[in-house]
């Protein structure tokens, strides 16, 4: 069994976007709080702190998770993807991303980096996915800017052009 | 919107768990999905001094067959219930009430047994257990019982669970044959808590539905067939029987107009799924 006191603080370990990363943490750390404060991304977003906006959605061991519903040290020996591990490579973006740009699938982008995480769980997860998955997936996020119907176009015209990509490398 | 500071055991087994629970008696709480917990750390609404996590404990991970049952461990995720591959045919009542738990994103952490220690009238997995006449397996470091569902919700967050006790697992009575199931839900949004929710269980000969979120608890009744002319009127004294509230989603009256109507209508469809 593993105790730590209250004010102890605790190195956690684990994988973030395919890196080992650690620091230390009191129990009472949030994992989104450890991730923005303590290792530094601020990708993830924070909205409400009880597991109802989405914002701070991220992915820990492949399923899209809230990041303000863990605590850091629940998190050790976790495989974690943050919204910084979708581009691949300075500069450029991933399909999702991309699509999310040509549909106007933001606006304050406030709530992206959740959805994304959640999007691309389901692509990865389902590239036959369909609007009512897109739309299953969505219900866990909350965007006060855009009204939804861009955010699930984009999500319709990334899925095509993976599955297009699929096909034509077979 | 921090939690006050606790002491964070990691449990390996459970017996260590039982171990940590008996020594902090009541300032104890089991972390188990967070889904409901933590928001309640967050909000300060629970300080608990210790809290002893189960996740890592390898015994309470079982999706098993036990007699008639189907027998779920404390640590088994809403999620990972929902992707077992004999739930559709075993208990495809909980099959039909778990897409509406939340989102994907909660269901991914929240557990089936955190759900029922947690108690909250419109949940859906309390619902199921209530509907399918399951039972809860308790165990203290030094006794072990089995109570039926019906003993165990006593109100709202409420529940018979004792200091230094958890949930072991749950047993839900798995389909028989000749047995129609229904569920439906109102909410909001999708992924609400239910404002009323109903499960149905239809035979040749007998038929029950039970109802969440209009009492302090999920709760059963038998009823007659659908095409018994009894049935409106059990109905109607059904929804006057139970102690339908106002609130901030939803009128009495309006929560009753649902345990008429929505309640017809998944009966109606139970009784389908026997066709
Ligand atoms: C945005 C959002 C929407 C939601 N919507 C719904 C919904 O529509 N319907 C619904 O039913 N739920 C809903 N929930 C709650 C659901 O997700 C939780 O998973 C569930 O209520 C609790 O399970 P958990 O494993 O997360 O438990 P935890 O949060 O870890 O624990 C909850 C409580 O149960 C106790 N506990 C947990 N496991 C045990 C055990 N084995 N023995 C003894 N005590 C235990 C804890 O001490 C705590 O008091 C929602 C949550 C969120 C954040
Ligand atoms: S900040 Fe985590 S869900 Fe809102
Ligand atoms: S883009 Fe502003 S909240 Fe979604």
């Amino acid at each position: 069994m593993s105790r730590l006191n209250a004010h102890e603080k605790k190195t956690v370990t684990f994988k973030l976007n395919g890196l080992p990363v650690r620091a230390d943490a009191e129990s009472r750390m949030l994992l989104s709080d450890f991730i923005r404060h303590e290792i530094g991304l601020t990708g993830t977003h924070v909205g409400c702190e009880h597991g109802v906006c989405g914002a701070c959605t991220i992915q820990v061991d492949g399923a899209p998770a809230r990041a303000c519903l863990m605590l850091a040290v629940q998190a050790e020996g976790a495989d974690i993807r943050t919204v910084e591990a979708l581009s691949p490579g300075e500069g450029r973006l991933s399909a999702l991303q991309a699509a999310f740009k040509r549909h106007h699938g933001l606006q304050c982008g406030f709530c992206t980096p959740g959805i994304l995480m959640s999007l691309d769980a389901l692509i990865s997860a389902r590239p036959d996915a369909g609007r009512n998955e897109v739309r299953d997936h969505l219900s866990g996020h909350l965007c006060r800017c855009t009204g939804y119907v861009t955010i699930v176009e984009a999500a319709l015209s990334a899925l095509d052009e993976i599955r297009r990509e699929v096909k034509s490398n077979v | 919107m921090k939690p006050a500071a606790f002491d964070y055991l990691q449990a390996a087994t459970l017996d260590e768990a039982l171990d940590a629970l008996h020594e902090a008696g009541g300032d104890a709480r089991v972390i188990a999905g967070g889904q409901s917990l933590v928001p309640m750390l967050n909000m300060r609404l629970a300080r608990p001094a210790v809290l002893v996590d189960i996740m890592r404990i390898e015994a309470l991970q079982k999706i098993e067959r036990s007699g008639g049952d189907i027998l779920i461990g404390a640590g088994v995720r809403q999620a990972k219930l929902e992707a077992w591959p004999d739930l559709a045919n075993r208990l495809p009542l909980v099959a039909m009430a778990l897409p509406w738990l939340g989102h994907v994103q909660t269901r991914a952490r929240g557990t089936v047994c955190g759900s029922l220690a947690h108690a909250d009238p419109s949940a859906e997995l309390p619902l199921s257990l209530i509907a399918l006449r399951g039972s809860v397996h308790l165990r203290t470091k030094r006794k072990k019982r089995t109570i039926s569902a019906e003993d165990f919700f006593l109100g709202m967050m409420a529940t018979e669970l004792a200091e230094g006790e958890m949930i072991e697992a749950v047993s839900f009575p798995a389909r028989a044959d000749g047995t129609g199931y229904g569920f439906n839900e109102i909410g909001r949004r999708h992924g609400d808590f239910a404002i009323t929710a109903v499960a149905a269980i239809v035979t040749e000969h007998s038929a029950s539905i039970a109802i969440a979120g209009v009492d302090d608890r999920p709760r059963r009744f038998d009823v007659p067939l659908p095409d018994d002319s009894g049935l409106d009127d059990a109905l109607n004294e059904i929804a006057w029987d139970l102690n339908a509230r106002d609130d901030i989603h939803a009128s009495a009256r309006y929560r009753r107009e649902l345990v008429r109507r929505l309640g017809r209508r998944t009966i109606e469809e139970a009784a389908a799924c026997l066709a």
